[in-house]
């Protein structure tokens, strides 16, 4: 949200070209996947739309979220299995 | 051809005057269209053009199994909000939310009409904020550093390694409860600035890539006015708290577009 610079005037709105030196946040293509994820999925008002009505709102998070951590998982295959508790990492 | 495709959401606003037209018309969705505004109720959606073939039902179901789709749909829903949002108050809809037709959404902005309007009454002039913490050293690199030898048993004996172990587990653990605690504090002192909080599941290391434990994945409903105070709070607990802090935002209001249950 490029104009919520942390000092702007509390009434009105700045430009979206102003302020970028402000930010915190990361452009959209340099945003991690996951903190992404945690907000476009796991966020926003639910409204079942007339399409998608039958996709259950967890499956459709899970299903997503099972294809992120199958996959990174891939990448990082020397790191323990998702789901054990144990997540220290044991190649070091 | 029209029975082909569907209106894709992005999000509601109340004020879509104020909508800059040149940034509108340069911005592409999910489907790498132009966008458009359905308006009923006196509310306005954001919406795409989008085909079935990609975004129906069936294709959704597969395509959010792909990394790769994820990933770039994901990123231009986000596009098209944070552009937005940063001109009006606009509360997000969840990624694939897919009407069959413009009709239908007016449908939609009627019947939803009062939680929408309360969804932007409580992220007016507000940002979302994110804090992941970690635990400031991984526990692992503690357990592998050099232990002095306690005394009786062989280096190399079965007793020493259970002592070793037991030790190792404890300190762990320690490391894991003193990051808890000084992750409630965290939460505690940032929560008192915002006007609401959400708490996420914290990410595995597989998905953060940091080998340290993720103790806190919290999101923060902040005044636009009170943003730099907010950042100079968290800088400060940086100083203060054994953890390692990730700052992230503003975000748009994702996390707070609906009424949740407050896990504070």
């Amino acid at each position: 949200m490029t104009p919520y610079p942390a000092d702007r005037p509390p009434a009105g709105r700045a430009p979206a070209d102003q302020a970028p030196a402000e930010r915190v946040a990361l452009p959209a293509d340099r945003i991690a996947l996951v903190d992404l994820l945690d907000r476009v999925l796991a966020g926003g008002v639910v409204i079942a739309g007339d399409i998608t009505l039958s996709v259950a709102d967890v499956d459709m998070v899970t299903i997503s979220l099972r294809a992120l951590v199958t996959s990174v998982s891939a990448l990082a295959a020397h790191l323990p299995a998702p789901a054990s508790t144990n997540w220290m990492p044991d190649d070091s | 051809m029209t029975s082909q495709t569907g209106t894709w959401l992005y999000g509601v606003t109340d004020s879509p005057a104020a909508i800059r037209r040149d940034s509108f018309d340069h911005l592409t969705g999910v489907g790498g269209g132009k966008l458009h505004l359905v308006s009923a109720g006196g509310l306005t959606a954001v919406a795409e053009t989008v085909s079935l073939a990609e975004f129906g039902e069936t294709a959704l179901r597969r395509n959010l199994e792909d990394l790769d789709w994820l990933d770039s749909t994901a990123r231009a829903h986000h596009r098209v909000i944070d552009a937005l949002a940063s001109q009006v108050q606009l509360v997000p809809l969840r990624l694939a939310t897919v009407y069959r037709e413009d009709g239908n959404v007016q449908s939609m902005l009627s019947e939803h009409g009062p939680r929408l309007r309360a969804a932007l009454h409580r992220t007016a002039s507000r940002a979302e904020w994110g804090v992941k913490a970690y635990a400031e050293q991984p526990a692992s690199a503690r357990a592998e550093a050099p232990r002095v030898s306690s005394g009786h048993g062989a280096p190399g004996s079965g007793a020493a390694y259970l002592r070793r172990r037991r030790d190792e587990l404890a300190a762990s653990q320690q490391d894991r409860h003193a990051a808890l605690v000084s992750a409630q504090q965290l939460h505690a002192e940032l929560a008192r600035l915002a006007a609401d909080t959400r708490l996420h599941p914290p990410q595995s290391p597989e998905l953060t890539g940091n080998k340290s434990a993720m103790v806190l994945n919290a999101a923060y409903l902040i005044d636009d006015q009170r943003a730099a105070g907010f950042r100079q709070a968290v800088d400060d607990l940086r100083n203060r708290l054994p953890l390692q802090l990730e700052l992230t935002g503003p975000w748009p209001p994702y996390s707070f577009a609906d009424a949740g249950p407050d896990l504070r």
